[in-house]
């Protein structure tokens, strides 16, 4: 696509950016030609998104200078890069719930247009990109996919020549995805060209017409991604060859260790998401997965689960056929069962203490970290020393602060202070969002020892990848709802897809209950 | 050349310590320059405030008696400033646990007994976890704001008092004043060092402070605080409940804060007046945030501040400042530390005009921040 002649559309020469302690850009430079699908790849904390906050004014380099259609340009704020004709497309969209789509689009937009223009021309683009989205809907009854689409009718209304597209597909189901993926070859075609943030391979691979490659603030390759491998472009991302993790199957269960009968609980906070009579259950040595788009109730299942709900929960869950549904986060944690929340700072650990402190938050039941009412704290540092030596955690030591780890770091640490205290059941949300593919393969291999030493898994996650790769069984949770046990084997990831997007097949699905925003943030 | 703040990485340890010596001095200068402005000696009025009783070694008992209170109070404050519960009705719990304990003088008058003593002090804390426990349990079942409920406590306390001194609890012998009986022998505190006005409530506020570090530090009750504080969802992961904590945080406060109201009563005043209520309550904030809610740091600050109560004294007799000059610089402490507190989590950097881009630097991220959710505003 390399038109010559042509000066690019975007390009970056010799961008630095630092910040007290990480050189988050080093001499980063690239181009994006006019029409070109370009990837910005590289694992969290490669830089990308230091990167792209520069190109669309919300940070700026220390060096370096950004050149637009040839000429090079100041861009001192978000304003400036959309008035150069730079559009954005945030991972975590700011919508406002109890507005409808025109509503949002008004607020979001720099020009003053009248009511009945506006509604026009966003009428005409939703035709344009046949992107299905009724204008006067409110915001809280669309699913999440809509919801990206208010935000891209939002950037093209500013008849953008960049768009930039960040880790859109995160929250979408298959469908949407296909959906976001005809939409944006659309774009491309008719001359804007497209900066893509992802670190998805076979999407890169599926729409991209070249893919710059970042790690460590660097850039380490340029490549086509069509001509490469998933895997030598993931081997470029991480710098190094990549673990294959593969689940044996077929092996022999024992009995159920959790068993949920139809749990019903409150969702958490003003749009929390209520769940509604959830059935499941998991076996020794059994990986059981819960699929589904975010803000479906994940949250609301951990915590129930958990016992972080404070009996709040109706219906009955047995711990190693012990029932618990009165039981406190501390004596389920006794009766064996451990969790492992979505949100790392602030939940699965707390950012300002120790990590020798950390292990005192959940392993002090299990662990004997305390006695009398006082704390050991000499048993809780060698606990620490022991789970950041035996799942290789980059630290200074058990006296150094939570938030000093990078997050892959930090979420080994929890899922070894988990691990290690030998759980009969773990539950575990998330557990490699935003975590580097070395980071994931270590914890996705944590998780499948762990079931082969006979503990039960319930493994809640966005990403269907990870579950189709370690689970047995599979379940998706939409609105609240659980759908039907599937075996892994032999699954239809379009029915799959359908039951993320809120098709229920024999359960019909509650009106409004539809996917939301993901609300806690990464 | 311009001065910037430029975030830490961690938050500085040494900064820790050094911020409230900080705020200390600047209170200093600022009152020179206020008091000058004002028209007194604003030398003369330091010097009589923080020099006068530390140089006169007759007025350290003072000090001590002065201290006991506030450091008694501040101790049960840190545990639920560290747990974000903020019981600012210290003063009310102060007033009610002296009435409680007075209560029991009054009914046992004319007894004699070594009961008595411990009966009134009981009673005291009584008192203070009583009123302590309306806010909690506003806060608990209702989720009620326990600012508000503690502070609006404090004046029903202080009129509960007004009622009692010219009502019920009127001195039949006292010529109409509204005041009760002196105490009893029996209903008094023997003095810790004799011939001196320091009193029990001295030793024992040395002695809580000690079991309150202990406690706050090696304890998993200390730590369920601090975790409760931090991080509240990691607390609830953690199995520590918010609404025990709560519970705990101000009965804890109210406890202590009626401790030393009942100590000053049976102590100092051997009586109750309306003129008991002195500001304790309130200025206990101030030592607990100046002593970094650390019990040593509380003994620390307990002791400045009651310098500045005498020293304020001292000041009114000697050059005629107004009583509410103390009040003003103990306000002022809080006021600057709360300043001077930025030092902990960044550090000043002095820029040179061409050392970077400047309209680059000083270019706010506002237009960003809209769009961009911040993770609190969208997880509330």
């Amino acid at each position: 696509m390399g038109q010559e002649g042509h000066p690019p559309r975007l390009a970056l020469e010799g961008i630095t950016k630092r910040f007290p302690g990480v050189l988050a850009n080093d001499e980063v430079s690239f181009a994006v030609a006019p029409g070109e699908i370009h990837a910005l790849l590289g694992e969290n904390g490669a830089g990308k998104s230091t990167l792209v906050k520069i190109i669309y004014g919300v940070l700026h380099a220390d060096e370096g200078r950004i050149l637009w259609d040839g000429r090079p340009v100041e861009i001192p704020n978000p304003k400036a890069a959309r008035r150069l004709g730079i559009g954005m497309v945030f991972q975590h969209f700011s919508l406002f719930e109890a507005m409808t789509v025109l509503e949002n689009i008004a607020l979001g937009i720099d020009e003053k247009v009248g009511w009945r223009e506006l509604q026009e021309r966003v009428v005409r683009i939703l035709e344009a990109y046949d992107l299905p989205l009724d204008p006067r809907r409110e915001v809280h009854t669309l699913s999440v996919g809509e919801r990206q689409r208010i935000e891209i009718v939002r950037a093209l209304l500013q008849k953008p020549r960049l768009l930039i597209m960040d880790e859109p597909t995160s929250v979408l189901t298959p469908q949407e995805v296909e959906r976001l993926f005809d939409t944006l070859r659309q774009l491309a075609s008719e001359g804007c060209s497209i900066l893509y943030i992802s670190h998805k391979l076979h999407e890169i691979k599926a729409l991209c017409d070249t893919a710059t490659i970042l790690r460590g603030g660097r850039v380490v390759g340029t490549c086509d991604p069509k001509a490469e491998s998933a895997r030598s472009m993931a081997e470029m991302m991480i710098g190094g060859a990549l673990r294959d993790v593969s689940r044996r199957r077929g092996g022999e269960f024992g009995q159920d260790r959790l068993n949920v009968v139809r749990l019903s609980a409150p969702g958490e906070g003003p749009f929390g998401v209520p769940l509604k009579e959830i059935s499941l259950n998991v076996r020794a040595g059994e990986i059981v997965g819960i699929a589904g788009v975010a803000g479906n109730g994940q949250n609301e299942l951990l915590a129930a689960l958990a016992g972080e709900m404070e009996g709040a929960e109706h219906g009955a869950i047995f711990l190693n056929g012990k029932a618990c549904i009165a039981a406190n986060v501390g004596e389920r944690r006794r009766e064996g069962m451990c969790s492992v929340p979505e949100e790392r700072y602030g939940h699965g650990a707390v950012p300002g203490i120790s990590l020798s402190d950390n292990a005192v938050l959940t392993a002090r039941y299990r662990m004997g970290l305390t006695g009398q009412g006082f704390i050991r704290y000499a048993a809780a540092e060698d606990f620490a020393r022991n789970v950041i030596e035996t799942f290789g955690v980059r630290t200074t030591g058990p006296k150094a602060t939570a938030g000093s780890l990078s997050g892959g770091n930090l979420q080994k640490f929890i899922m070894g202070r988990e691990i290690l205290q030998k759980p009969d059941i773990l539950v575990v949300s998330q557990p490699t969002w935003g975590v580097d593919a070395g980071a994931a393969a270590a914890i996705h291999q944590a998780l499948l020892d762990l079931a082969a030493a006979g503990s039960a898994i319930l493994l809640i996650s966005q990403d269907l990848d990870e579950l189709l790769a370690l689970c047995d069984r599979i379940a998706v949770i939409n609105g609240g709802r659980l759908s039907q046990m599937m075996e892994v084997e032999g699954i239809s990831i379009e029915r799959v897809g359908l039951l993320m997007g809120g098709m229920h097949g024999e359960n019909e699905s509650p009106p409004g209950g539809g996917a939301r925003e993901r609300r806690n943030a990464a | 050349m311009r001065l910037r703040l430029e975030a830490r990485r961690e938050p500085s340890r040494a900064m820790l310590y050094v911020t409230p010596a900080l705020a200390v001095a600047m209170t200093v200068l600022a009152g020179i320059f206020i008091f000058t402005a004002m028209g007194y000696d604003g030398l003369g009025a330091i010097y009589q405030i923080f020099i006068t009783p530390l140089a006169d070694p007759y007025r350290w008992q003072d000090l001590f008696v002065k201290a006991a209170p506030l450091i008694i109070i501040a101790l049960g404050l840190a545990v639920g400033f560290r747990a974000n519960v903020w019981n600012i009705g210290a003063e009310g719990q102060y007033i009610v646990g002296a009435l409680a304990g007075t209560g029991v003088a009054l009914a046992s008058w004319g007894m004699e007994g070594y009961w008595i003593l411990p009966a009134m002090i009981l009673a005291g804390i009584l008192g203070g976890l009583a009123w302590a426990a309306i806010p909690a349990f506003l806060k608990t079942r209702f989720k009620v704001n326990e600012i508000l409920t503690s502070l609006m406590l404090t004046y029903v306390a202080i009129q509960l008092l007004y009622y009692l001194m010219r009502g019920p609890w009127k001195d039949p012998e006292g010529f109409n004043f509204p005041q009760t009986r002196l105490f009893t022998e029996w209903q008094t505190l023997p003095a810790a060092v004799p011939g001196t006005l320091i009193h029990l409530g001295v030793p024992v506020a040395l002695a809580l402070a000690v079991v309150a570090w202990v406690v706050l530090a090696r304890t998993v009750t200390g730590f369920q605080v601090r975790i409760v504080g931090l991080a509240p969802q990691a607390a609830r992961y953690a199995g520590f409940s918010a609404r025990r904590t709560v519970w705990l945080a101000l009965l804890t406060s109210g406890g202590l804060a009626g401790l030393a109201g009942i100590f000053e009563a049976a102590g100092p005043f051997q009586q109750m007046t309306p003129q008991f209520p002195v500001n304790y309550g309130f200025t206990a904030i101030i030592v607990a945030f100046l002593g970094r809610l650390h019990p040593l740091g509380i003994v620390l600050a307990g002791m400045v501040l009651a310098v500045s109560y005498v020293g304020g004294e001292n000041a009114q007799t000697t050059i005629g400042l107004p009583y509410a000059a103390t009040g003003m610089f103990q306000a002022m402490m809080l006021f600057f530390l709360l300043a001077v507190d930025v030092l902990v989590r960044y550090r000043l950097r002095l820029s040179g005009p061409g050392a970077a881009r400047p309209h680059q630097e000083s270019r706010p991220q506002a237009p960003a921040a809209a769009r961009t959710p911040a993770p609190e505003s969208a997880s509330a």
